[in-house]
C-alpha cells in the first residue's frame, strides 16, 4: 500500500455536521492539535485553555510544568508520593548496622550508615538484606525509607539506659544467628564506638575505626589524630564517620521483624547509677541538649531565669535580647553567637530573624511561644503556642516544680 | 576535689606518644596526660605509668616532668604489637585500676587497647570517664562522660580497665627539669609482629570532600523554587485561642516525650 495520505471527504463532512447521526464515531478527540487528513497540523482554537474559576477562558502554556491548577480546583499541596518498594525475599547474606537512636530516632549519620550497609550489598554477589538492630525504646517511623530490610529490635529493662554488656550479649547471638557478612556501627560518642569495639574484642575481629571511605573490597579510614588514610582490606567490623555515604531516598523497605532466640542474660558489672544532675548553665550553649531561648517578648526576666532553672534547660536568647542588655553576649544564639545543636529549642517571644533561624539550623525540635501566629519561628516550629508568654511559662513553671515535687516524692519511697 | 579513697590502690596508666595537631611535633598525648593526672590524684606514689615502645622516646619525659620518679617502658620495636606485651604485663603486676587515653593521638588510633586488655584479662572496661569519685570496699564509683556535657554514675568492682575522656581534670603542667632526672626503666617484654597492618598503606590525610546539597528536581520549575524559596518543614501544630494553662500543658508533654526533664 502506498502512503500517500488520502482525503476522505464523506468522512470530512460527517465531521463537520454536528446534525450527522454518525458524528459521534468519527468526531475527533477532545485534543486541541490535531493531525488532519492532508498532513497538516490542525489547531482547534475552541478546544485549546480551560475556563478559569472566574469563568474566564485561560490557557496553560507551561506544557504540564507547572503546577497543577487547572480545572478551577486548588491542589492541596504537593501529593505524597510512593516510593518503590525494595524487597529480599531468600537473603544469600547479612549486613548488620547497630544504629545510635539518640532520643529514639535514627541520627543523621544512621541514616548514612543504612545507606553504606545497601551501597556495600549492591556490589557484593548475591542478594543481601540489610539488618538494623535497634536497642530499647524507638520512636522512629520511617525506618522503611531509611532503608532497613529487616529489624531486630531488643526491648525490655535489661537494655534501658546504660547496659553495654547486655547490648553485647544481644549482639553476639545475632553473630551467632545470621552470621552476618559485615557489621556497620557508627563512630560517634553516643555509645556507637563503644559498642563496635566490645564487639570486635569479644568475637577477636580487627575492626576499621573511623572509616569514611568504605566499598566492599577496600576501605580507607582516618588515623593518627586524623592527619593519616589507612587504606586496607575492607574487614568485618566498621566503624564509620560521618557523611560516609548517601542515606537512601528513592526506594522503600520492607522492615520485616526478625525474632531472636533468647538472649542470654549478661553478668553485668558495670551498675548503672543513673544520669547524675549537672548546672545546665555549665553546659557549653553550643553542644547543649535543651535550650529555652528568650527574646524580645520577655517582660519578666526572673521569671524566665526561674523558669529555666526549674526545666533545667540551658539559657539563651536573641541578639535583641543581648544588645538590650538582660542577657550576655555568650548567650546569644544565632549567626552573630553561637551555632546550636539543641534537640529541643524552646524560644520564647523569638519572632525569628533569619540569622536566628541560621543558628538553630542543627536543632531536631522546634517549641514557639509568641503572641504574633504569622511568624518565621511559628513556621518552623513542631508546637506553638500562641499567647502572653509570661502566662504560658508561668503556667510551664507551676507544671515544672509540681513533676519536681513528684520526682522527690517517688525518689523518697524509692530510698524508703 | 579529692576523691574519696579508703584503700590504697594500685593504678597503672597507659601512656603513649601524642603529636600536635598543627606542628605534627611529639608530645604528651591529651588524654593519657590526663589519664595520668587521673591516677596521681588517686594512686599517690603507687601510680604505675606504662609505655609500650621505644624507651628513648624524648615525649616520655613530659610524661615524667608531671611529677613522677619513674616510669615503665616495655621495650618494643614500631612494627610490633603493643597489646600482647601490655596484657603479659598488666597479668603479672595485677593493679586494681589501668587507665588509658580514648583514642591514641599516633599510628592506627583505633582506641582498641583497653578493650583488648579487657577482654584478655576478663575484667570490665569503662569507655570515657570523666572522673572517679570514690573507691569503697573494692568498689568504685565512677563518673562517665556522656555527649552534650551529661554524666552518668556508675558502679564497678575492681580490678577494671577504664578509658579517660577530655572531660576529665586537665592534666597538670610538666616540668622540664623534674622530667630529665626521672628514670625511665626499659623492660623486656613479649614481642609480636603486627602482620596484618603491614598490608595496610598509609598516606597523609586528604580533606574530606563536603557534602553537596543536591536538588533532585525533574523540571525547571522545580530547580528554580529550589533555589529561591525559603526551605520550609511541614508546618506542625498551632495552639491558638487556647487557654494559657492547656497550651503549657501541651509544652510540657513534649518535652517529658523527648526526655529532656
Amino acid at each position: 500500500m502506498s502512503d500517500v495520505i488520502r482525503r476522505d471527504p464523506r468522512a470530512e463532512w460527517i465531521a463537520r455536521n454536528r446534525l450527522h447521526p454518525l458524528h459521534g464515531t468519527i468526531a475527533v478527540g477532545d485534543d486541541a492539535e490535531v493531525r488532519g487528513p492532508s498532513g497538516l497540523l490542525r489547531k482547534n482554537p475552541h478546544k485549546v485553555g480551560f475556563i478559569g474559576p472566574n469563568g474566564i477562558k485561560r490557557i496553560d502554556r507551561l506544557k504540564g510544568n507547572g503546577a497543577a491548577s487547572g480545572m478551577g480546583r486548588r491542589s492541596s499541596g504537593p501529593q505524597e508520593v510512593q516510593l518503590p518498594l525494595h524487597s529480599v525475599e531468600n537473603p544469600d547474606f547479612y549486613i548488620v548496622v547497630v544504629p545510635d537512636l539518640v532520643g529514639g530516632r535514627l541520627t543523621s549519620q544512621d541514616k548514612d550508615i543504612l545507606g553504606q550497609a545497601h551501597k556495600m550489598a549492591k556490589d557484593i554477589e548475591g542478594k543481601g538484606a540489610v539488618v538494623a538492630v535497634c536497642f530499647g525504646e524507638s520512636k522512629e517511623e520511617n525506618y522503611d525509607t531509611a532503608g532497613v530490610d529487616r529489624l531486630i529490635h531488643l526491648e525490655g529493662e535489661e537494655y534501658e539506659g546504660f547496659s553495654p554488656e547486655q547490648r553485647l550479649a544481644a549482639l553476639v547471638q545475632v553473630e551467632t544467628s545470621l552470621q552476618p557478612k559485615h557489621w556497620l556501627f557508627p563512630d560517634s560518642v553516643n555509645g556507637g564506638t563503644d559498642l563496635g569495639s566490645r564487639l570486635a574484642a569479644r568475637l577477636g575481629e580487627r575492626p576499621a575505626v573511623q572509616a569514611w571511605q568504605v566499598t566492599h573490597e577496600t576501605t580507607v579510614s582516618r588515623g593518627a589524630s586524623q592527619s593519616l588514610d589507612i587504606t586496607r582490606e575492607t574487614p568485618r567490623i566498621l566503624m564509620l564517620l560521618e557523611e560516609c555515604a548517601d542515606a537512601i531516598d528513592e526506594t522503600r523497605h520492607e522492615v520485616k521483624a526478625i525474632e531472636l532466640d533468647s538472649v542470654p542474660r549478661a553478668i553485668v558489672q558495670l551498675q548503672d547509677q543513673g544520669q547524675v544532675a549537672v548546672d545546665p548553665n555549665a553546659i557549653p550553649l553550643a553542644e547543649a541538649e535543651f535550650i529555652l531561648s528568650a527574646g524580645n517578648g520577655i517582660h519578666n526576666w526572673d521569671q524566665f531565669h526561674e523558669t529555666a532553672a526549674a526545666l533545667g534547660a540551658t539559657e539563651g536568647a536573641s541578639r535583641v535580647a543581648v544588645d538590650d542588655g538582660f542577657m550576655p553576649r555568650f548567650r546569644q544564639v544565632g549567626a552573630t553567637g553561637t551555632w546550636v545543636t539543641a534537640r529541643v529549642y524552646l524560644a520564647v517571644g523569638i519572632s525569628g530573624a533569619i540569622q536566628h533561624m541560621q543558628g538553630i539550623g542543627q536543632c531536631d525540635k522546634v517549641v514557639a511561644i509568641n503572641t504574633d501566629a504569622g511568624c518565621d519561628m511559628v513556621k518552623r516550629a513542631a508546637l506553638s503556642a500562641i499567647g502572653d508568654s509570661e502566662e504560658i511559662l508561668g503556667e510551664l513553671l507551676k507544671l515544672a516544680q509540681e513533676h519536681r515535687a513528684n520526682k522527690g516524692e517517688e525518689g523518697e519511697q524509692n530510698a524508703a | 576535689m579529692q576523691p574519696n579513697i579508703k584503700q590504697s590502690l594500685d593504678i597503672v596508666s597507659l601512656v603513649s606518644i601524642g603529636q600536635h595537631p598543627q606542628s605534627g611535633r611529639v608530645r604528651r598525648a591529651e588524654q593519657d596526660g590526663r589519664a595520668v593526672e587521673l591516677g596521681m590524684n588517686l594512686g599517690g606514689d603507687n601510680l604505675t605509668v606504662l609505655h609500650a615502645g621505644d624507651p628513648q622516646e624524648q615525649a616520655l619525659r613530659t610524661y615524667a616532668g608531671m611529677g613522677l620518679s619513674s616510669m615503665q617502658v616495655l621495650n618494643l620495636d614500631t612494627q610490633d604489637d603493643a597489646v600482647p606485651a601490655l596484657a603479659d604485663y598488666l597479668q603479672q603486676l595485677r593493679p586494681d585500676i589501668v587507665l588509658t587515653g580514648v583514642r591514641a593521638e599516633s599510628g592506627e588510633s583505633s582506641g582498641m587497647v583497653p578493650y583488648l586488655l579487657a577482654e584478655k584479662l576478663n575484667w570490665p572496661v569503662v569507655a570515657r570517664i570523666a572522673d572517679i569519685v570514690s573507691v569503697e570496699d573494692g568498689v568504685a564509683e565512677v563518673m562517665l562522660a556522656l555527649p552534650r556535657g551529661q554524666r552518668r554514675a556508675l558502679k564497678v568492682a575492681l580490678p577494671f580497665v577504664a578509658s579517660v575522656d577530655n572531660a576529665a581534670p586537665e592534666a597538670r603542667q610538666s616540668a622540664y627539669g623534674p622530667g630529665i632526672r626521672a628514670q625511665i626503666e626499659p623492660l623486656a617484654a613479649v614481642k609480636e609482629e603486627d602482620a596484618v597492618r603491614s598490608n595496610w598503606s598509609e598516606a597523609k590525610a586528604k580533606p574530606r570532600p563536603k557534602r553537596l546539597k543536591v536538588v533532585k528536581a525533574k523540571t525547571a520549575a522545580e530547580r528554580f523554587k529550589a533555589a529561591t524559596a525559603k526551605p520550609q518543614g511541614e508546618a506542625g501544630k498551632v495552639l491558638k485561642g487556647v487557654p494559657a494553662k492547656e497550651q503549657a500543658q501541651e509544652i510540657f508533654n513534649l518535652l517529658l516525650e523527648e526526655k529532656v526533664i
